[in-house]
């Protein structure tokens, strides 16, 4: 049994209002903070080798470190809850389930940080839960939590929520401030980084929803008592948001300590594959990690098992191994087909692509163009080692990391089931699904960048 | 710019409320909150007097907004059907059979991806990845999200769109 410190209360009737939540230890950490300096507070974060949680795994302790402090100019804290990535659901979760621990913690890296005025930018999709949020401030305001003079600190601080208007590169921090700012959400060459030149070109941190909730334990149990959770720089729980062909899909807390094989299987997590079908292959990150089959999944390139860990799931480097990532843990069985899911993918990153880098804007067309014509059986050999050297040019040659996102998922298809996608040009029927080929009657079209 | 565009009083209350989260001079922040207000103020969609209006709200330029509008998929340019059923159809949701839910769809209602009935009353858009995959297949309709869809789900659904008793907002 994994060690619970977000959603050890998730359960609790009521939970989501400011008084149950309080009655359940809500706000201590809160108080115990504002007794501490906003630099002790940093380096319990640190100690805690607490790593971001939307993605990217960079310590949090050490990016608030950077932050800037001139004089005279403001700063900020975002909260990045746009959530866009496939496969990921898990900050929905917390916000819709216990949105004061979001505020508590927001409350706390505020202090820390010394931003008087912090925003939650959420995807705008998620369109009923900026009403949960703006309940659970208001509550907050009203027991003395948030607005001037917090607890008697001296501490001033306003919590807003922005929703955004539908795009996944929002999730990107620089993009994000562009459209916390009202203008596309083009991401900005770094640097100069928003820890520097951010918000309105003040020194901001942009944090994952779920890293923000993570300061609160941290904070509770002390950095060194939350260090000792988990696996080597693993430290802490993750939350993992479970999908795809399993038996018990949801949100999951674990402590990195357990393996793959055990979250898929286990009745405490997925409880296996439905009607008994054989595991194909995992995305264990959100979809831009590479997906990775069965057998390099569960063991390591050393033939190890293999764990929900950051270190573990990038075991070998790209050839065996994936990616933490979100956290976002998509399972496909041994029905699905794998060109038709990559199509899926690139789809979504032709869609999603900002269009301000060529490589991306144009290659994430072509790939989509070119998958949908394998799958539809219209495929040449020529276009596996095409897609190969258009994914190759994207990768990193773009401004922002969504054309690594959108080239990763091809690469490692071809990577690891080059033979679906050769079976698929040298045959009339897929050699998986059991729906004949050009189910797609109505194809979606390929984004046209305006 | 149409001179009968306007938010009503309550709406352009909110819409103070909104900029005064910003700095000083920082109204434009405003936009994206206040384009999901005119959205839903004036029919669905956002026409270019709408636009317009916003910018003279906000006190940007007409470009500044256009340019805004049309990025984001959330803001329809062309109008809209007064049940717009988003249904995801990213990865996740294909794997347990979003396929299935579009092809059902255009078949109950006779029209393709991206079209709207003849009634005026459903538009069928296809979206990517709205963040329920652990509950899909799903759609969106209006404020909130339908999941775990089966065919069967769907037409009672649908049936209560026609009976308007379906919340959307």
């Amino acid at each position: 049994m994994s060690k619970k410190l977000l959603l050890k209360n998730a359960h609790i009737e009521g939970i989501r209002n400011f008084d149950t939540y309080r009655e359940h230890g809500g706000y201590q950490s809160v108080e115990k903070a504002l007794k501490m300096t906003p630099d002790q507070i940093v380096e319990e974060v640190k100690t805690s080798g607490l790593r971001g949680r939307g993605g990217a795994g960079f310590p949090t302790g050490m990016k608030w470190s950077f932050l800037a402090k001139p004089e005279g100019v403001p700063r900020y804290l975002v909260v990045n809850a746009d959530e866009s990535e496939p496969g990921t659901f898990k900050d929905r979760y917390l916000m819709e389930h216990i949105p004061h621990l979001l505020i508590e913690g927001m409350i706390i890296a505020s202090y820390a940080l010394g931003s008087n005025t912090s925003y939650i930018y959420i995807r705008g999709e998620y369109a009923w839960i900026p009403d949960i949020l703006e309940q659970a401030i208001d509550e907050a305001k009203k027991a003395g939590f948030l607005g001037k003079n917090i607890l008697g600190s001296g501490f001033d601080l306003e919590i807003y929520v922005q929703r955004g208007a539908g795009a996944y590169i929002c999730g990107e921090e620089t993009a994000l401030l562009e459209s916390l700012e009202g203008k596309r959400g083009n991401p900005r060459l770094k640097p100069p980084f928003p820890a520097v030149k951010g918000l309105w070109q003040s020194p901001t941190v942009v944090n994952n929803v779920e890293t923000i909730a993570a300061v609160v334990p941290i904070i509770d149990i002390t950095g060194a008592e939350y260090a000792k959770i988990g696996l080597g720089r693993s430290t802490g729980t993750k939350l993992i948001s479970a999908c795809g062909n399993i038996n018990k899909p949801g949100v999951y807390e674990i402590d990195m300590t357990i393996t793959v094989e055990e979250f898929i299987y286990s009745d405490e997590y997925c409880g296996g594959i439905p009607n008994g079908k054989k595991l194909k292959a995992c995305i264990p990150g959100g979809s831009s990690v590479p997906i990775v089959p069965a057998n390099l999944l569960l063991k390591t390139a050393a033939g190890e098992p293999r764990y929900m860990n950051y270190e573990s799931l990038s075991d070998g480097g790209f050839a065996t191994g994936t990616m933490m990532g979100s956290g976002g843990f998509i399972v496909l069985d041994e029905d699905q087909c794998v060109v038709k899911h990559t199509m899926t993918l690139a789809h979504f990153y032709n869609h999603e692509s900002c269009g301000q880098c060529t490589p991306c804007r144009e290659g994430t067309g072509w790939m989509y163009k070119i998958l949908k014509k394998i799958e539809s059986g219209q495929g040449e050999m020529k276009d596996i080692d095409l897609l190969w050297d258009i994914q190759r040019k994207i990768e990193g040659n773009t401004i922002c990391p969504l054309g690594d996102a959108a080239a990763w998922p091809v690469a490692a298809a071809i990577c690891h089931f080059r033979d679906e996608f050769e079976w698929h040009i040298n045959n009339p029927e897929c050699l998986t699904r059991n729906y004949g080929i050009a189910h797609y009657a109505d194809p979606l079209p390929v984004v046209e960048k305006q | 710019m149409s001179e009968t565009i306007a938010f009503k009083p309550e709406t352009l209350e909110k819409v103070k409320q909104i900029i005064a989260r910003y700095p000083e001079g920082k109204q434009k922040s405003a936009l994206i909150p206040v384009l999901h207000l005119a959205q839903k103020e004036f029919g669905g969609w956002l026409d270019v007097p709408v636009m317009d209006y916003v910018a003279s709200v906000l006190e940007i330029t007409p470009i500044e907004v256009y340019e805004v509008a049309t990025f984001y998929t959330m803001f329809n340019m062309q109008p809209v059907g007064k049940y717009v059923l988003e249904v995801c159809v990213t990865g996740p949701c294909m794997l347990r059979g979003s396929d299935d839910i579009v092809n059902h769809i255009k078949e109950r209602l006779g029209i393709k991806a991206g079209e709207t009935t003849a009634d005026g009353l459903f538009t069928l858009k296809p979206a990517e990845c709205l963040g329920a995959c652990g509950y899909a297949p799903m759609m969106q309709l209006g404020k909130f999200y339908h999941e775990n869809l089966t065919k069967e789900k769907v037409d009672e659904i649908l049936d209560l769109c026609r009976q308007g008793q379906i919340a959307i907002d």
